[in-house]
């Protein structure tokens, strides 16, 4: 008994740098940033307010596409890092369908707006939900058994390989969408706008989360995908089909990219090939920032992500800009995976540190 | 799957041989020699008419093919003098013969034809500006390899330390910095220039030294993450350090790096009037006229050559077989009481040393250091060389380097050329598309065709290190239960 209050001395003293200066450092850096904030606040409130919610529609954006990275890292701790540009094959094939099958234009009615918009959400949930399956069978099932790093290998040659698809597809150019979103305010109070198309994004977005969430918890599927996380060799012998699984796991990340294709094509109303790298990036570092494999932690770390851009492209007082947004971001990525591997939401597994 | 296939392909061959005569017990029954003899011959029948019929034919082609005969065939590593195996530096020293005197007999860039033949589809052999470039990317890969290859740390980054070299360059010796005037042996400034103009040669160590100490400070936070996260951390910094590049215009007021223009002009390197009086040496690269890549050339493959070196006694030494260690299992080594941060630390210091240089003689090279020049691809198409030639594996690297970036410089304007000429619009043979293919567009969907290719199929590389073979092929893990029974 004694020794084992000895070890636990010793340990505690050996951990006391790392757990008093870092959580010092990180609350200093935490407070700055909030009289940042502050600040602006007070600067000019109603603009502050519009620049959030600027950043509420980045952040719901990003959470689309970082939940299908959480989702795959989850269940098969693989940084798929084709999957920024199977959203952005996702925005590449709704645009198509909305310019070219719907033949939509910036003054549709209501009605067929819905129609399609909802028309093409369908396609291309299902084109980039078979095209991400298809990619988990050709480039990531037969490297199962290899080194760590194989797999994700052929993640970024299938980057590549994707990204060229959509240069021959559609040109090294931006495919322009038209405005096709209404852009009146859904109500404006005292310098407050909300517009339509900030609605329109979330009203596409929400639901989606909430079927996920309400998926992976509920239904069989889910919970053989939640148990081919926590062990694939495990959830085999308890009978679950384990490449099935994870086959349906990629369809559903790739239905979820397909789904943020349409909203960045919406809303951005222009794509190219290498969007998707971009935003994927973004993205990547929203699910680590939440904590990778945690669902509820890839909304939260995309809603953060999404404030940040949108603050450090909008505030007026002391911003560095849009110049350094990625910098930033790549930043808060190297320092939660130095720092805190598991993320804002996620355990300390062994794995993680 | 893939041995299923190999064998079902020579199941057939045989068969349609056996149709010729000719018995698999036979054949098996001649020496070893003999029948490498043969197929050499064989293919090399198969190349000269091709060459004949669709490249543009030279007499220099059966030369072409009378060297790589004598290389390839007999079996030098059994060569032994006085118990000492020298015959394995035969077939290296025979391929370093051929390319000092490769720019004698390679086409200029003033469009002289030295009667080499014309390949078909790659067209002409490489340019001499190719051949310094594919000096400077060898070395980079060489230096990757020391991360990848070794290590097994997977690096998507290596850019930033290019970067940091050129950019090291563009400091040191270039008129940048305007507010000073420092001289120390710097070759070809004029009077009156200001700036900090420093002898090239300097230059590349002082790059290589700051580089390796950028990948040491980058590799302690980092180098505890296990290796997808580090693959991640590292691409981090690759993003990072080129945008800091293309904004450093106005730092708080100072202008670093001079923004999305780069800086320009770098000094070139040079021996200086003294060296060149009595030693013989080229006094200034910049100022030689046409010929002047060819001293860029020869100093590259120097340098290739110091790396080559470095590599192989490393990898052979205490430190290099730690790294192989960590690569394989890193608790185990860890147990065995291998410092694993310090030997990581090495590993990436090490990379990023031979990464500075290249990239600091890259922008003596080319003259200027540009932050376009330092995008997340080029990490990428460095990686790509080191997995296509072999991790781990020196002359698969140096191969997979020269053979990519020729890709990039050359023949893939050659092969898109050939294309459309043959099945373009307008073409000799029959049409197959209306609009001319622009191949090069599509360089880096190529580049992913091949990590995907080669690590599907052959991941351990074209030229693989026999180590490295083994862990892809046996694992490094446990078979997982789901697929053993399935």
């Amino acid at each position: 008994m004694a020794t084992h209050a000895h070890t636990e001395v010793s340990l505690r003293r050996r951990r006391s740098y790392s757990s008093y200066v870092m959580p010092a450092v990180a609350t200093l850096l935490v407070a700055l940033l909030l009289a940042w904030l502050v600040v602006n606040f007070e600067k000019g409130p109603a603009y502050f307010v519009n620049i959030a919610f600027i950043g509420l529609t980045n952040g719901a954006l990003y959470a689309l596409v970082a939940l299908g990275y959480t989702l795959v890292y989850g269940i098969l701790e693989l940084i798929n890092f084709a999957h920024g540009d199977v959203f952005m094959l996702g925005g590449l094939f709704s645009a198509t369908m909305l310019l070219s099958v719907f033949h939509l234009h910036a003054h549709a009615s209501t009605l067929s707006l819905v129609a399609a918009i909802v028309g093409s959400l369908l396609v291309a949930m299902a084109a980039c939900g078979i095209l991400n399956a298809a990619i988990e069978r050709v480039a990531y099932r037969p490297l199962r058994g290899a080194p760590r790093v194989a797999p994700l290998i052929t993640a970024i040659g299938m980057s590549f390989i994707l990204e060229d698809v959509a240069i021959g597809w559609r040109g090294p150019g931006y495919t322009a969408v038209p405005s096709l979103l209404p852009a009146g305010h859904v109500f404006s109070v005292a310098g407050i706008t909300y517009t339509w198309e900030k609605l329109i994004v979330a009203a596409i977005t929400a639901p989606v989360l909430l079927l996920l969430v309400w998926f992976v918890r509920q239904t069989r599927q889910g919970k053989a995908m939640r148990a081919t996380a926590q062990d694939r060799d495990a959830a085999a012998m308890m009978g679950i089909d384990v490449n099935r699984t994870i086959s349906f796991t990629f369809l559903i990340a790739g239905a979820l990219a397909g789904t943020g294709g349409l909203v960045y094509a919406l809303y951005y109303g222009q794509i190219r090939y290498d969007t998707g790298y971009q935003i994927g990036l973004i993205a990547f570092t929203a699910a680590v920032l939440g904590g990778i494999g945690n669902l509820p932690g890839a909304v939260l770390g995309a809603l953060l992500i999404g404030f940040i851009q949108a603050f450090n492209e909008g505030l007026l007082w002391h911003a560095p800009g849009s110049d350094w947004t990625e910098s930033i971001v790549f930043s808060i990525l190297i320092l939660i995976l130095v720092f805190r591997p598991e993320g804002l939401l996620g355990e300390r597994t062994p794995e993680g540190a | 799957m893939r041995r299923r296939l190999r064998a079902a392909v020579s199941a057939l061959w045989w068969q349609a041989l056996a149709l010729l005569g000719l018995k698999r017990e036979r054949w098996t029954a001649l020496p070893k020699t003999a029948r490498r003899g043969v197929k050499a011959t064989i293919w090399m029948g198969i190349g000269l008419l091709l060459v004949a019929f669709l490249g543009v034919w030279q007499w220099s082609a059966l030369v072409i093919a009378g060297v790589i005969l004598v290389l390839v065939v007999p079996r030098y590593d059994r060569v032994t003098i006085a118990g000492r195996r020298v015959g394995r530096f035969f077939v290296p020293a025979g391929v370093l013969a051929i390319a000092i005197t490769y720019p004698f007999y390679a086409y200029s860039s003033t469009g002289v034809n030295p009667g080499l033949p014309q390949l078909p589809v790659f067209g002409t052999f490489p340019l001499m500006s190719t051949m310094v470039n594919m000096g400077i990317f060898s070395m980079m890969a060489l230096g990757l390899n020391f991360v990848v290859g070794y290590a097994g740390l997977l690096d998507l980054g290596y850019v930033a330390f290019f970067a940091i070299g050129s950019y090291m360059a563009g400091w040191l010796a270039s008129s940048q910095f305007s507010q000073v005037n420092i001289r120390f042996g710097g070759i070809g400034v004029i009077q009156g220039l200001t700036g900090i103009h420093i002898s090239v040669w300097l230059v590349l160590l002082a790059a290589g030294i700051v580089t390796a100490l950028a990948g040491v400070i980058i590799g302690l936070p980092t180098l505890r993450l296990r290796g997808d996260y580090l693959a991640i951390v590292t691409l981090g910094f690759g993003e990072i350090l080129p945008i800091v590049a293309r904004n450093g215009d106005s730092l708080g007021g100072f202008n670093l790096t001079n923004g999305t223009g780069g800086i320009t002009p770098i000094d070139p390197p040079g021996f200086g009037g003294w060296l060149h009086q009595h030693v013989g040496l080229p006094a200034n690269y910049g100022a030689l006229g046409t010929t002047f890549d060819r001293d860029y050339f020869w100093t590259i493959l120097f340098f290739v050559l110091v790396t080559i070196f470095c590599s192989a006694r490393l990898r052979e030494s205490r430190l290099g077989r730690a790294w192989i260690a960590i690569r394989e299992d890193e608790v185990a080594a860890a147990a065995m009481g291998i410092p694993l941060m310090r030997t990581k630390t090495w590993a990436y210091a090490t990379g990023a040393f031979f990464g500075g240089v290249a990239g600091a003689y890259y922008a003596s090279y080319n003259g200027s250091s540009n932050p376009d020049e330092f995008y997340f691809q080029i990490s990428v198409f460095i990686l790509v060389m080191v997995i296509l030639g072999g991790m781990g594996n020196i002359w698969g690297v140096i191969l997979g380097a020269c053979f990519l970036t020729y890709l990039n410089s050359e023949g893939l304007n050659n092969i898109g050329a050939w294309l459309n000429g043959h099945f373009g619009p307008g073409g000799s043979d029959f049409q197959v598309w209306h609009k001319p293919l622009d191949v090069p567009l599509y360089n880096f969907g190529i580049y992913g065709v091949i990590l995907v290719v080669v690590m599907l199929l052959r991941p351990e590389g074209l030229i693989p290190s026999r180590r490295r073979a083994a862990e892809f092929h046996e694992g490094v893990h446990d078979q997982p239960l789901y697929d053993a029974a399935a």
